[in-house]
């Protein structure tokens, strides 16, 4: 059953599995309280959206006719409900996502050049460690640790592609943003990453 | 300062790490592109950013979902059942 498509599933469960059901939200259950844990103030709120959205597609799911895929779908209602929860904690959202994302964070430390732009202090190695030395659950965990601490709209972006491999249109469906500012979010969001990556791991070469 | 305009020919590395997102998303103009691919080739720093940005990406793309506790599961069980409830047949 793990093996089966959303739609397969998703047939399944209207046909009164649930066992497709429960398959269906284990399989997405990580990334939607990702997503939901980055507009509310609260890991409890945060579940309660997760627990709400699902509701809502059992609700709704004979107006879900496929055009889209499944995944985009439940997380565009993830993120509805998201937002809502998140206005009512009274917690600031990002309004106006149409508006250009702030340019003004480098994807490496400034201080890292000479004056001329030429690395000072260049890339530490870790790619080798990474592959062959680290154990690789430490490793996991230790990713996952770094993009739970990215900026709430970076990690938006960065657990929609990079996790979950939604294409950049798609994201920007879910999330209403512009392709360009789902460009600066992702990259300033993958470029903390191989950062906090260089900082656990790295060897000066 | 980030996006530093691109008006000398060459890039410098400082430029070329803005510039690495964009080429993997094919995001480029043609003259940015062959700007930036010729940096790589003078220079192993931004080629081994480069390779660490991919590889970045092919970790966090691995992250597997993690699994849901009894008490959960339970949970969306009696969520389901109750929706069935309402829903008797389809």
């Amino acid at each position: 059953m793990g093996q089966d498509t959303d739609a397969e599933l998703l047939a399944a469960l209207r046909g009164g599995d649930e066992r497709a059901f429960v398959t269906l939200v284990r399989r997405h259950h990580t990334t939607m309280l990702r997503l939901a844990s980055s507009f509310v103030p609260s890991a409890a709120v945060a579940e309660e959206v997760v627990q709400d959205t699902w509701v809502g597609v059992l609700r709704g799911i004979g107006g879900f006719e496929g055009r889209s895929s499944f995944r985009t779908w439940l997380f565009r209602i993830l993120v509805n409900r998201a937002k809502t929860a998140g206005a009512r904690e009274r917690r600031t959202i990002a309004v106006g996502d149409t508006a250009a994302v702030s340019d003004t964070e480098a994807a490496v430390a400034a201080s890292r050049f000479a004056g001329r732009g030429g690395w000072l202090s260049p890339p530490e190695r870790w790619i080798e460690e990474a592959e062959d030395r680290v154990d690789a659950g430490k490793l996991a965990d230790f990713i996952r640790t770094a993009v739970a601490g990215l900026p709430d709209r970076q990690r938006q972006v960065v657990v929609l592609r990079d996790v979950e491999g939604l294409t950049s249109e798609e994201v920007c469906g879910v999330l209403e943003i512009s392709e360009s500012n789902q460009r600066v979010l992702l990259h300033r969001g993958r470029s903390r990453l191989r950062q906090a990556i260089e900082t656990g791991y790295g060897r000066p070469s | 300062m980030m996006r530093l305009r691109l008006r000398r020919r060459d890039l410098v590395c400082q430029q070329a790490v803005e510039l690495v997102t964009d080429y993997l998303e094919d995001a480029l103009s043609g003259a940015d592109r062959r700007r930036y691919e010729a940096h790589l080739a003078g220079c192993p720093h931004c080629t081994e950013y480069l390779a660490q940005m991919r590889k970045t990406i092919e970790l966090t793309g691995g992250l597997t979902p993690e699994d849901l506790t009894t008490q959960m599961q339970d949970d969306f069980i009696a969520l389901y059942r109750q929706w069935r409830g309402d829903h008797p047949t389809d």
